[in-house]
């Protein structure tokens, strides 16, 4: 179990501790009690439970008509699903991962992101795209891809990365309940992982567009989101050790993306490391050092410095899957880089 | 014998002529609007093809949704969308239908049900089948039409989207305006089979052909189609033979058929001068009524190009609005 330092928790009713899986299958559960037009469709939610269980018990609960299965067909049924969202419905459209909707990329963003824009204001898409997102653990360069910075490059869509059971729970049922279509992008490896910090009140959800601080600190920044928040969070713990004051920020939501935290955290620490797992060419990594240098750049001590993924496809051995990814030690090595202090 | 649902009325019948010759005349002033400059990019005019849609919309009920592709003009003043507004979005306009930001391709109306007007050849199947989704989840009663051409027939995301129809029995037809080009490809350069029609019956789908240049056939084939859908038996598939007078769109000088290819249909089996004949003939029509409804045809299309020529270029502040809806 992960504790999380949490700023608002003793406000909230009752914080229990939860799976990322449990929390994401409670958000949509809990937003489809509350509008019958919230459903759920995609491959083996419904009699299978989830390909990766994150639909259990919703088939008992809500029935085949709200709980679908698809056939394996994800251009057809995320056009299908934006298709209902047209209609008035508020679909719930699964990604076994999220490597396969780049079979439906063009419903995602010619049909779903562009169409409000094209009407005139008409025609809004009230849908949630989720699934796993990125590297899982040695399945190949197929299956082990971040799309962050694919869909964050669109102008009409929402897309969130959360790393905490309750920042999972909370964001889902904000992206549900928004009227935009929204990419949710989970990770197959924290789907088993606990967070102390999920609320049980229905009405609890978090502002999108908002990042949070995971660590204070006042000697560096470090962005990150998804898995990479908890490696950001060791490295900052491992460096506090060493004298070294880490602020993490987990940025949840990647577009719109929350610069005015990073900067502010800049503006203190007058350093940053951006931390993504996905490769390093126009991520979103370049994103943040291009937001700073243009809104901070006379505060800056150091260069902007990204740690990302390698900018090679997926190995499948052991050794080249890690060495491929973002590690903790090569956080550290950026932070005492952008510090002076390697 | 018991009187068809299809048999119509004098003045359904003048509505339906009138309704066929809106859409040409309007095409034909957007031919003209396109070669003076003032509408720009692409523009599918959908002059030949008029008694296709004509003839769905005839059998349709207010609640039913409606989406095509990018040959659109016909569909959104068939669902009686205002030309005003369809010809000032050809212009860019603050007055078009999209505001000046969706143009030829894509134009849209909740209040009419429809859909669009979409640019991605065959993207609309699967859409229109979400649409149809939504009317079996919310039991409204209503059905989609999603229209297609021969050459989004081929695209893969059709076949899945057939196949979920069937499997769930959603309540939409699926037509399919074959015109003969898949832009300047003929069908029997990209298509195998001599039919789309048939190519449901994987799927169990029914499906027929049908002449496409003739109001009453097509008015009938839709019948039988909107009476198995409504049944609750799931999706239907009609194809109808017609033809396209002009090039795919205004940039295509068409030299992929023959002139007398063009002029036969266009003296043959024109759907106009057919169903003229037909209501000249079979309901004591005169020249005269025929000639006002020319006069008030074209009062609505000069209306529409002078509106769609004064109506202001969209404010630039419109650059930024309508990309996400503002949450509460």
């Amino acid at each position: 179990m992960i504790q999380t330092e949490s700023n608002d928790m003793a406000q909230q009713k009752e914080i229990v501790t939860l799976t990322v899986r449990e929390a994401l299958r409670d958000a949509m559960a809990e937003e489809m009690r509350a509008d019958k037009t919230v459903f759920l469709m995609g491959e083996e939610v419904a009699e299978y439970n989830g390909a990766y269980k994150v639909s259990q018990g919703m088939l008992d609960e809500f029935g085949s008509k709200r709980v679908i299965d698809t056939p394996i067909t994800e251009h057809g049924f995320a056009g299908v699903g934006v298709g209902a969202a047209f209609g008035g419905l508020k679909p719930i459209v699964e990604f076994m991962t999220f490597n396969f909707s780049m079979q439906a990329i063009d419903q995602i963003v010619n049909s779903a992101a562009k169409t409000l824009y094209m009407s005139g204001g008409q025609m809004g898409c009230p849908i949630v795209f989720r699934g796993p997102n990125g590297a899982a653990s040695r399945v190949g360069a197929q299956h082990s891809q971040c799309f962050a910075s694919w869909y964050a490059h669109i102008p009409g869509l929402k897309v969130i990365s959360p790393y905490t059971a309750g920042d999972a729970k909370a964001l889902l049922k904000a992206a549900i309940r928004d009227p935009n279509p929204v990419v949710f992008l989970e990770n197959e490896l924290l789907y088993g992982v606990e967070f102390d910090d999920v609320s049980t009140d229905p009405e609890h959800v978090l502002p999108i567009g908002k990042a949070k601080i995971a660590r204070a600190g006042s000697d560096v920044t470090i962005t990150a989101f998804s898995a990479m928040v908890g490696k950001a969070l060791e490295a900052a713990n491992k460096l506090a050790e060493e004298g070294i004051d880490a602020e993490v920020i987990d940025l949840l939501t990647i577009r719109p993306l929350d610069t005015e935290t990073i900067i502010q955290s800049v503006m203190k620490t007058n350093r940053i490391v951006s931390v993504e797992e996905s490769w390093p060419f126009a991520g979103i990594g370049s994103e943040i050092a291009a937001a700073v240098s243009e809104e901070a750049f006379d505060y800056l001590d150091a260069p902007v410095t990204r740690v990302a993924g390698e900018d090679v496809p997926m190995p499948y051995a052991a050794n080249l899957e890690k060495l491929a990814l973002p590690q903790v030690e090569d956080i550290i090595a950026a932070v005492k880089d952008v510090c002076y202090k390697g | 014998m018991a009187k068809k649902k299809t048999q119509v009325s004098k003045e359904q019948a003048l509505e339906y002529y009138r309704q066929m010759l809106l859409i040409r005349r309007f095409e034909e002033r957007a031919g003209q609007l396109y070669g003076m400059g003032l509408i720009a990019g692409f523009c599918h005019l959908y002059i030949g093809q008029e008694a296709v849609v004509v003839g769905i919309q005839s059998v349709l009920s207010d609640k039913d949704s409606v989406i095509t592709a990018y040959r659109d003009h016909g569909h959104m003043l068939a669902c009686g969308m205002d030309p005003n507004g369809v010809m000032a979005e050809l212009t860019g306009r603050e007055g078009g239908l999209s505001k000046g930001k969706g143009g030829s391709m894509h134009m849209f109306s909740r209040e009419k049900n429809f859909y669009g007007g979409h640019g991605i050849v065959g993207a609309q199947i699967p859409l229109g089948t979400g649409l149809a989704l939504a009317h079996q989840y919310n039991k409204d009663g209503g059905l989609c039409v999603a229209y297609m051409g021969d050459g989004a027939s081929n695209q893969g995301q059709v076949y899945e989207a057939y196949n979920m129809a069937s499997l769930w029995k959603l309540p939409v037809i699926y037509v399919i305006e074959n015109n003969q080009y898949g832009m300047g490809t003929s069908t029997k350069r990209s298509s195998t089979g001599k039919n789309y029609y048939s190519r449901g019956q994987g799927w169990d789908i029914p499906g027929e052909k049908a002449e496409g240049m003739d109001l009453t056939v097509i008015r009938e084939a839709a019948q039988r189609a909107v009476d198995h859908v409504r049944s609750g038996k799931g999706p239907y598939i009609l194809e109808f033979d017609t033809y396209r007078y002009r090039g795919h769109s205004m940039s295509d000088p068409g030299n992929y058929r023959s002139k007398e290819e063009v002029e036969g249909v266009k003296v043959n089996r024109d759907p106009i001068d057919c169903f003229k004949a037909h209501i000249l003939k079979d309901y004591n029509v005169t020249e005269d009524e025929l000639k006002l409804l020319d006069k008030e045809i074209k009062a609505i299309v000069l209306d529409s190009v002078e509106f769609s020529k004064t109506s202001p270029e969209p404010d630039p502040s419109e650059l930024y609005t309508d990309i996400l809806v503002e949450s509460n």
